[in-house]
């Protein structure tokens, strides 16, 4: 396969899929597998579950309490959560190929099918197991009523979600099960559950990183784009606990001990610590499954979710995060070299024209795609009436949304109403723009670097595997992504923090 | 068209090996390996399925630990809850999970924290407001979260015991018995069961024949 040929291939299959999927949720009640004779999703819902899964989003405006057959969470759910993770990896995969200097891509169907069945099923065979034993369900049987010690009754719902989960963080999916995702007890019954899955969100996005320096055959490479990350994380991680662990001046106020912090929205067994780091990490990787309620984060704990999936490569998703941070290293290549005055190289490979105009694009779609779609709700009778949470938040609401879509991530601030005509179409349509563009324009960028002789390293040559460069990443990266959405962010959550608890 | 056929034998296959054969197997090794835990971890009480280890509920009785608010009632109802009203809606409406999702700056949070902390104070005199454990009076992220501080515990335990007349000094023994520490020293918060200790009060209020 040529780079096109590549491009096409993945681009058919993942419509393939969508198709299909979107056929399993409009006729789900009559398929099987409903043992809770769930209702077949009505068309723009169906239309949005199919995008938001298809392009490794997970953006729920469905419960699967009520939402999804068995069927649907097996033979769509789980299924598009495989197809969408390997996706991502093999665009990166080739992305990196052409990096590297390799004339051809690869083959896509390859680079699928070995993705799946080398990597993603093994590894969840063994998380749907250990999650099974701290107590995840695993079964068939339908929904359960029992008989309580005070005499009421009580449901109970069941279902394969273990099977479910462990792809969900091994794949950055993030799709819960159930309403409440990961804060749900029978998708994250203990503190050990909740390792688990942050550690399975980390490992491939991670490993990426590590696999990007061996295939250039230099790892230091890979360890310096590595340590942007880790200290953008670090930062981001440190506020968001900061921020929860303070608790809400607002509450202290009328009386209410703060010294647990904020447990609004937060589960006992988890505490401030636990949901802090989950929080910080599945807004990093992109996975979007959340194991507290970010609509109820303090408003700074809440700009720590916002803001990393507004910058969008710290880690990022499953292939695709590394794929922008690439981005920005040759962005900040170029900064560089305008600098000093001389053609900007990276990895051996001199950077024109034609990549840099393709960056810029990729770059000015995420903001185009948050900003514009937030400003046409905030000006329509349908947007504004899915917000739930008076002031600054209601902005905060909206904006979480399409940053959400946008980055692929998947998690909301759960208030909005987002299950009507306006929200399935919009948000669908930016989750769709949001992961197509950049693997198209970042495909080509690779393919355009592939063709180029390489120059050989020389005393002049500035070299990008040096902490030098690890710190003019992570400047690069603020200094662009303060610049395009500080004015969105100060008039929702820094408005609040600013306003809480007078 | 080469590439579409291919595209669409690729994403059958896909289909049944993850979405079918993947999911099934895990249900069948699960099923066999952790029959108790794949199933829900199901409790029991005198013989008859009483609730799951792992799903909080709604307890009313003063006699019994009270734990977290849930938006979503812990999907617990009354029989007549069930049978619509004239415009056809249900007072309980299936079940379901999550939270009010209010935001820090919400008016709606306040007063709710402030009604609750009034009734709380009320139901247990002689306790200072400062002293309720926050974790009583927010609301959980699923709305079905089973635990309480062992705090949260301990500050229920002279209303309890006035309630039941069980001695304080047994009611403590057994929140410590129910209190689960850091996994592995380190991870999670200490956290009581509240199911679990309303379990044997039961129990001892059955073998005072008061149930």
């Amino acid at each position: 396969m040529n780079w096109k040929q590549y491009t096409v291939a993945l681009l058919l299959t993942n419509g393939v899929m969508a198709l299909l999927v979107y056929i399993i949720f409009r006729f789900q009640s009559l398929l099987g597998f409903n043992p809770n004779s769930n209702k077949a999703m009505e068309p723009s819902l169906a239309f949005n579950a199919a995008i938001s899964f298809i392009t490794n989003t997970n953006l729920q405006h469905y419960s699967g309490e009520w939402g999804l057959s068995y069927l649907s969470q097996m033979a769509a759910i789980t299924f598009l959560m495989f197809t969408s993770a390997a996706t991502g990896f093999a665009a990166a995969t080739a992305f990196i190929r052409g990096i590297a200097g390799k004339k051809i891509p690869g083959n896509f169907f390859v680079d699928l099918v070995r993705t799946i069945t080398r990597i993603l099923i093994p590894f969840s065979v063994v998380v749907t197991l250990l999650l099974v034993s701290q107590g995840v369900p695993q079964t068939l049987t339908p929904n359960q009523t029992v008989t309580t010690i005070q005499g009421n009754l009580q449901d109970i719902p069941l279902g394969p979600v273990a099977s479910l989960e462990s792809i969900k963080h091994l794949g950055t999916n993030g799709g819960g099960f159930f309403g409440s995702n990961s804060s749900h007890p029978f998708e994250n019954p203990t503190p050990l559950s909740n390792l688990i899955e942050m550690l399975s969100m980390m490992a491939i996005p991670g490993a990426l990183v590590y696999a990007f320096g061996l295939t250039l055959k230099n790892r230091k490479q890979g360890w310096a784009i590595f340590a942007s990350m880790a200290m953008l994380f670090l930062m981001s991680l440190s506020l968001a606990y900061y921020a929860e662990k303070s608790g809400n001046p607002a509450l202290t106020n009328i009386g209410l001990n703060q010294s647990m912090g904020n447990m609004e929205g937060k589960e006992v067994r988890f505490g401030i610590a636990n949901s802090a780091l989950f929080t910080t990490i599945t807004t990093a990787f992109t996975t979007g499954s959340v194991n507290n309620m970010h609509d109820s984060l303090t408003p700074l704990g809440g700009l720590v979710p916002l803001w990393q999936m507004m910058l969008n490569v710290i880690f990022g998703g499953e292939g695709v995060g590394l794929m922008n941070m690439l981005m920005y290293a040759i962005l900040a290549v170029f900064l560089c070299g305008l600098m000093v005055g001389r053609t900007p190289e990276f990895l051996g490979k001199k950077i024109e024209g034609k990549e840099i105009k393709l960056i810029a694009l990729v770059i000015l779609i995420h903001p185009f795609i948050i900003l514009v779609p937030s400003a046409i709700s905030l000006l329509t009778k349908q947007g504004l009436a899915g917000i739930t949470n008076p002031g600054f938040h209601g902005l905060s609401q909206v904006l979480y949304e399409f940053t959400s879509s946008a980055a692929n991530n998947g998690s909301g601030f759960e208030g909005l109403i987002d299950n009507t005509l306006f929200w399935n179409i919009s948000t669908g349509l930016v989750m769709f723009l949001g992961r197509y563009i950049s693997i198209i324009a970042l495909l080509a960028v690779a393919a355009s670097l592939a063709s180029k002789k390489p120059i050989p390293v020389g005393p002049g040559t500035f070299r990008t595997d040096n902490a030098l460069f690890t710190v003019i990443l992570v400047v690069v990266v603020l200094i662009v992504g303060a610049l395009t959405f500080f004015p969105a962010l100060a008039l929702g959550p820094i408005a609040e923090h600013l306003t809480l608890g007078h | 068209m080469k590439t579409l056929i291919r595209a669409i034998l690729v994403s059958l296959v896909l289909m049944v090996i993850c979405g079918l054969a993947y999911p099934l197997a895990m249900t069948r090794i699960s099923q066999v390996i952790f029959p108790r835990k794949a199933n829900g971890s199901i409790v029991e009480f005198n013989g008859t399925k009483v609730g799951f280890e792992l799903i909080g509920q709604q307890f009313g009785d003063p006699r019994f630990f009270h734990g977290r608010i849930s938006s979503v009632n812990y999907n617990t109802y009354k029989k007549e809850d069930i049978i619509p009203d004239a415009s056809g809606k249900t007072a309980y409406a299936g079940v379901s999970s999550g939270s009010a999702n209010l935001a820090p700056s919400n008016k709606a949070l306040y007063e709710r924290v402030q009604k609750d902390i009034d009734d709380f104070i009320k139901s247990h005199p002689g306790v200072k407001k400062e002293d309720i454990p926050a974790d009583l009076l927010t609301s959980s992220g699923s709305g079905l979260d089973p635990h309480i501080s062992p705090a949260a515990a301990r500050i229920q335990v002279t209303s309890i015991s006035k309630a039941t007349g069980i001695p304080v000094s047994d009611l403590e023994k057994l929140i410590e018995k129910h209190t689960e520490g850091r996994q592995f020293g380190i991870f999670g918060e200490p956290r009581v069961n509240v199911l679990k200790l309303n379990l044997e009060i039961a129990n001892i209020l059955k073998q005072k024949g008061k149930l």
